[in-house]
C-alpha cells in the first residue's frame, strides 16, 4: 500500500456513493494490515494512549533539550521547594535542590530505553524458542517447554533481585547498568510469547499452504520464518506492547528496592526510593510514581487497542 | 480421578529438582558466600579455611548441591555464613507474619473481586461496571510501591494535622502484648492488608467480569434462557459456577507468589515478613539465606501450581483426560 491518505479520514471505504462499504462498487484492494489499522482508529482508548504516549515518551527522549536546568544542577536557593512555576520548578524540587521536573524527563528516557529493549529482546528470544518448539515438535519441543514452564515457577521478583544485587556485588561496574538490568528483566519476560508463538506454529505446520511450501522444496528455515512467522506477527506485537509496560514497572519496582539501576542514570523507581525518607516534600513522591502510572496506563490501553486491531481471533475483554 | 493427581504430583519432582539446583547453581555463581567473613575486622583469618571445608566450599558444585540440600532437611535450612547461625528460626518467625497479612488480604480480594466481577459482567456497560473497570484498569497500572507509599503519606499527614492514630504506618506492634495486642496488631497490618487488596483486587475483579462474560455468550446459556430457567438461576447455576474455573487457578497462582513474602509491601511497611527478610539478607551478601529463601518460594509456588492444576482437573473434567 502506498501512503496513507492525508486527512487521516477514513482511508479505505467505497470510492463510490455510499457509506458503507458494501454499497461502494470500485473497491480499493486493501490489505490485512489496513484492515488492522482501521480497527485500531477506531479504538478511542487506544488513541489517547497512544497520543499519551507519543507525549510522554517524546518528551522523555528530548529530555537534554527540554529539561529546563541539567541534571545534577542545584539550586541551593530553592532547597525541598513544593511545586511552583517560579524557577520552571514545575514538580518542585528535592532535597539537593535539584529540579524534580528534570529528573523525572531523565527518569522517563531510562523507562523508555528498558521497556523497548525488554519487549524486543524478550519478544526475539519467545519467537526463537516457540517457533522451534511448535515447528519440531517432540523432544525439541517437551525440553523448550519444560524450561519455559520451569521460568515460570520460579519466584520472579526474588530472583530478578538476587541476580541484580549479585551481580552488582561481584562485578562492581556492572552495577546499576541499565543493559545489563534490561537483559536480565528480558530473561523473564519471554516466556508468555514463546507460549503463543508455538500454539500457532503447531497449528499452521498442518495447513496445506505449509505442505505447498514443502512440496515446493522450502526448507524448515524458510519455512517457519517466511511462510509461518507472518502469521504470528499479531499476538506477538500486542504482547511485546504489553511487555514494555510490565518492563517498566518491573525496572521501577527493582529500583525503588535499590537493586535496579542507580546513578549516573535515573530511574523514577529510584527517585519515589529517595523520597520515601521525606514524608514532608509530597511531591516527590506523587509526581515520579503519577508518570509510571500514566506511562503504564497508556501503553496498557494501546496493547488492548492492538489486541482488539491484530488478533481479532481473542476475544475483545475490555478491561 | 487418582492417576490424575499422582501423575500430577509425580511431575512437580523433577521441577522441584531443577529449580533448586539452578537456584543453587546461579547464586553461587554469581555471589561470593565469603565476602563478608574475608571482610569482617573480628574474624581469625585462620580459620576461614575450616570454614570452608566445613561448608564443603572446597568441593565442585554438583557435589556442593547435594550437600545443600542435605542440610536444607538436617541443619534447619543449613546456616548463614554471615550470621553463623541456622536459618530455620528466622524463617519461621517471618513465614507467620507473612501468612498473617497475605491471607487476610488475599481472602478479602477474592471475595470481593468475584463479587464485583460478577456484577459488572452481568450489567456490562452499566455506570457500575464503568467505575469499577476503570478502577481496576488504574489499579493494574499502579506500581505497588507507589501505592503503599501513598497510603502511607496519607496517613502520616491524617497524623500531622489531626493528631488521629488510625493506622501504623510502619513496624509490627507497639505494645508487646496484653488485652491492647490484637487491636494494635490489627493498626499496624491494615495498610499492608489495604495496598495488597487494592492490587490483587483489580486483577481478580477483571479477571472474573472477563470470564462471566466469556461464559454468558455461550450457547449453553442461551439454551437454558430459552428452555425458560430464570435469570437468577441462569446466572447462579449454569454462568457463575463455570466461571469460578478460571479464577481458581488464577488465585491458587497469585496466592502462592504472595505467600513466599510480598517483598515490595513487607519492605515499606517495615513489616518482618519473608520478604523484608530477604531483601536484608540480600543487601547483607548473605547467600546462603537468599539461596534458602528463593527455595522456600519455590517450593511454595510448585506447591500452589499444583493445587491450581488438581482443583482444575476436579472443577473441569475435560482436562483430567487430555
Amino acid at each position: 500500500m502506498s501512503e496513507p491518505t492525508a486527512s487521516g479520514g477514513p482511508i479505505i471505504a467505497p470510492v463510490g456513493a455510499g457509506s458503507t462499504e458494501a454499497e461502494g462498487l470500485e473497491l480499493k484492494v486493501r490489505s490485512q494490515w489496513s484492515y488492522a489499522r482501521d480497527r485500531f482508529l477506531r479504538h478511542r482508548m487506544a488513541i489517547a494512549g497512544l497520543v499519551g504516549l507519543v507525549v510522554i515518551f517524546g518528551a522523555g527522549a528530548l529530555c537534554n533539550y527540554i529539561a529546563a536546568y541539567p541534571l545534577g544542577y542545584v539550586d541551593l536557593t530553592n532547597v525541598e521547594h513544593g511545586p511552583t512555576t517560579f524557577g520552571h520548578h514545575f514538580f518542585g524540587t528535592d532535597t539537593t535542590g535539584a529540579d524534580e521536573l528534570t529528573q523525572v524527563l531523565y527518569g522517563i528516557r531510562t523507562s523508555l530505553e528498558v521497556g523497548v529493549f525488554v519487549a524486543v529482546v524478550s519478544s526475539v528470544f519467545g519467537l526463537l524458542v516457540g517457533a522451534f518448539a511448535g515447528y519440531y515438535r517432540g523432544l525439541i519441543d517437551n525440553i523448550l517447554m519444560r524450561i519455559t514452564d520451569l521460568v515460570l515457577t520460579l519466584p520472579a521478583l526474588a530472583i530478578l533481585l538476587a541476580f541484580s544485587s549479585l551481580v552488582g556485588q561481584r562485578w562492581p561496574s556492572l552495577r546499576g547498568n541499565l543493559w545489563v538490568l534490561s537483559l536480565i528483566l528480558a530473561g523473564f519476560f519471554w516466556t508468555g510469547i514463546a507460549r503463543i508463538v508455538r500454539g500457532v506454529f503447531l497449528s499452521l505446520r498442518e495447513k496445506e499452504y505449509v505442505e505447498a511450501a514443502k512440496a515446493s522444496g522450502a526448507g524448515d528455515l524458510r519455512i517457519m520464518f517466511r511462510h509461518i512467522l507472518p502469521n504470528t506477527l499479531g499476538p506477538i506485537v500486542v504482547n511485546g506492547t504489553l511487555a514494555v509496560g510490565g518492563a517498566i514497572i518491573t525496572e521501577s519496582a527493582l529500583s525503588f528496592l535499590g537493586q535496579g539501576i542507580t546513578t549516573p542514570n535515573v530511574s523514577l523507581g529510584a527517585l519515589v526510593a529517595t523520597a520515601q525518607s521525606y514524608p514532608e516534600a509530597w511531591w516527590l513522591t506523587i509526581f515520579p510514581g503519577l508518570t509510571i502510572v500514566l506511562i503504564v496506563l497508556c501503553v496498557n490501553f494501546v496493547g488492548d487497542g492492538l489486541r482488539d486491531a491484530l488478533d481479532p481471533t481473542q476475544r475483545r475483554v475490555r478491561a | 480421578m487418582l492417576t490424575f493427581i499422582a501423575r500430577r504430583v509425580l511431575y512437580t519432582i523433577p521441577v522441584m529438582v531443577a529449580s533448586s539446583f539452578l537456584c543453587f547453581v546461579s547464586v553461587s555463581y554469581a555471589g561470593n558466600p565469603l565476602a563478608k567473613l574475608y571482610a569482617s575486622p573480628i574474624l581469625n583469618p585462620d580459620i576461614i579455611p575450616k570454614i570452608i571445608h566445613q561448608n564443603h566450599l572446597d568441593v565442585n558444585i554438583v557435589e556442593r548441591y547435594f550437600y545443600w540440600v542435605q542440610s536444607l532437611f538436617t541443619q534447619k535450612l543449613g546456616i548463614s555464613l554471615v550470621t553463623l547461625q541456622p536459618l530455620l528460626p528466622d524463617f519461621e518467625r517471618t513465614m507467620g507474619h507473612t501468612f498473617q497479612f497475605v491471607i487476610i488480604a488475599e481472602t478479602l480480594a477474592i471475595i470481593l473481586g468475584v463479587a464485583v466481577g460478577i456484577f459488572s459482567a452481568i450489567r456490562q456497560y452499566s455506570v457500575f461496571d464503568y467505575v469499577f473497570t476503570s478502577t481496576s484498569f488504574v489499579g493494574f497500572a499502579m506500581p505497588t510501591f507507589w501505592l503503599a507509599l501513598m497510603l502511607q503519606l496519607l496517613f502520616v499527614y491524617v497524623w500531622k494535622w489531626w493528631h488521629v492514630r488510625i493506622f501504623y504506618t510502619s513496624g509490627l506492634n507497639a505494645v508487646p502484648g496484653g488485652p491492647d495486642w490484637g487491636l494494635d496488631r490489627f493498626q499496624h497490618l491494615a495498610l499492608p492488608i489495604i495496598t495488597l487488596l487494592i492490587i490483587s483486587f483489580a486483577g481478580y475483579s477483571r479477571y472474573m467480569r472477563a470470564s462471566m462474560l466469556d461464559v454468558i455468550n455461550s450457547d449453553y446459556v442461551r439454551t437454558a434462557r430459552a428452555k425458560g430457567v430464570t435469570e437468577r438461576r441462569v446466572i447462579m447455576r449454569h454462568v457463575f459456577r463455570n466461571a469460578l474455573i478460571p479464577i481458581t487457578t488464577f488465585g491458587a497462582l497469585n496466592v502462592g507468589a504472595l505467600l513466599g513474602g510480598a517483598i515490595i509491601t513487607e519492605s515499606i511497611f517495615q513489616l518482618d515478613g519473608m520478604g523484608q527478610y530477604f531483601i536484608i539478607r540480600l543487601g547483607n551478601g548473605d547467600t546462603y539465606a537468599v539461596m534458602a529463601y528463593l527455595m522456600i518460594t519455590s517450593v511454595i509456588i510448585i506447591a500452589f501450581n499444583l493445587i491450581a492444576d488438581i482443583t482444575y482437573g476436579i472443577l473441569d473434567p475435560r482436562i483430567r483426560y487430555e
